[in-house]
């Protein structure tokens, strides 16, 4: 890097280099406060569960061993907890999801063949941003720009399916494997299921109009986003989706709390356990209509597990409720005939009963 | 000035449209905004990712919801 001279002659050569050491030092200033409170972050996080015990058993008073108390020190130790790790998750995901685009992602895919273009589809899934109501005009723009129909349809699956709000509870909640079986299973069954619709040439099953429109050119927007940019998208990233879904973390840890202080150990193992063999089917059949938002739902499954449910039946149970839902089948059917509707949702489904089959035979 | 905002009407859309509204009464321009809808036409727009803004037949911006100071900047 050229050294700043300290003489008074203002070449254009003296101009870039003070503009390089003012940027490292703005660099330098992000990355000490994003340390520090990293590291106030984590020291609270820390004192969390202490603390639910203080205030449950000490302030409260509430005796040891009690239902109340394990359904209260269970809801006042998960919600901060679960709040705290959904806060910094959806700050960084937000800022990692600036580098990526829903037009650029089309770009890069549509010039893949199908097996590697199910793999990138099903990766760029999670990172690029997706919100279900833009699922149809997606759509559109893949199979107009020649997405492969199987490529799209691994990126429909994965973009829902692998959720980072669900990752990150299951790994606060549950840990850090069963956290990873979700992605990897979910990242499978999104390019498999691709593999397959595409195998079976559904194009025609594609609504007419979509297909008699012009394909026109994507309007991709450059942006030049500077750092402070790319924070601010993470805060606003984080006031949008923690200040939507608080609600359904605390309804949903509020029913987990009941669940953990309240039902008799194994009582979920006669219905949701190993040994019954219908009901991860069963799961996965409740589970496709019912929409709830991760948020809510990975601390029910964490209280299922916990009273004896297996693993592979609550996994497949939650990833039908975020992965199929009828809100996006009624707004996929706008571009893609009833036929082929009932194929993804076959497709999906039976991936979704065969990770739950094996993951109850392996664990 | 024609303004379009297009998006199926979900919650993101409809934060674009008012933002998009706040913005003209803050910059006193008149300005009609036309709410894009259907899918057809959306996509006949080259939009794949909604909630978009279209300024003159011009895309400023597609799939994130724009501040209210951006907007200025483009109507301004």
């Amino acid at each position: 890097m050229e050294p700043i001279k300290s003489s008074g002659c203002c070449s254009a050569k003296h101009v870039t280099s003070l503009a390089v050491v003012t940027k490292r030092v703005q660099w330098g200033k992000i990355g000490i406060i994003s340390l520090l409170v990293l590291a106030v972050w984590f020291v609270v996080y820390k004192q969390l569960e202490p603390f639910s015990s203080y205030l449950t058993y000490s302030l409260l008073d509430i005796k040891k061993g009690s239902h109340l108390g394990s359904a209260v020190q269970f809801f006042s130790y998960d919600t901060p907890k679960v709040m705290m790790l959904l806060t910094l998750i959806v700050f960084v995901i937000g800022i990692i999801r600036t580098f990526f685009t829903q037009e650029n992602t089309r770009k890069y895919l549509a010039g893949k063949r199908e097996t590697a273009g199910n793999v990138m589809a099903a990766v760029l899934g999670i990172v690029t941003p997706f919100c279900s109501c833009s699922a149809v005009p997606l759509f559109i723009g893949f199979v107009q720009a020649g997405v492969p129909l199987g490529v799209t349809f691994s990126f429909l699956v994965a973009a829902p399916m692998v959720n980072e709000i669900a990752l990150v509870l299951l790994y606060g909640l549950l840990g850090w494997k069963v956290a990873a079986i979700y992605l990897v299973t979910g990242l499978f069954i999104a390019m498999i299921s691709g593999w397959i619709i595409g195998r079976l040439k559904l194009e025609t099953w594609i609504e007419d109009w979509v297909q008699e429109l012009r394909a026109g050119e994507a309007i991709i927007i450059e942006e030049q986003l500077s750092w402070h940019d790319r924070l601010d998208r993470g805060k606003e990233a984080v006031r949008e989706i923690v200040g939507k879904v608080w609600m359904y973390v605390v309804a949903g840890i509020a029913v987990g709390a009941l669940i953990h202080g309240y039902v008799p150990e194994d009582f979920m193992a006669s219905i949701m356990g190993k040994d019954v063999w219908w009901s991860v089917p069963a799961a996965v059949a409740v589970g496709i209509p019912m929409y709830s938002n991760a948020a809510g739902i990975v601390p029910v499954v964490e209280a299922l597990l916990e009273k004896g449910a297996a693993l592979g039946t609550v996994l497949a149970f939650m990833m039908s409720v975020i992965a199929l839902s009828l809100p996006e089948m009624i707004i996929l059917r706008k571009v893609l005939k009833p036929k082929l509707i009932a194929v993804f949702v076959f497709v999906v489904g039976s991936g979704i009963v065969f990770t739950g089959y094996l993951f109850n035979m392996i664990i | 000035m024609e303004i379009k905002v297009c998006g199926p009407g979900c919650a993101s859309c409809e934060k674009t449209q008012k933002t998009v509204e706040a913005a003209i009464a803050a910059k006193g321009i008149e300005a009609s905004i036309i709410k894009v809808s259907d899918f057809q036409d959306i996509a006949k727009l080259g939009i794949i990712s909604t909630p978009a803004v279209v300024i003159d037949g011009q895309v400023k911006c597609v799939g994130r919801v724009p501040k209210q100071s951006e907007v200025e900047g483009w109507i301004g």
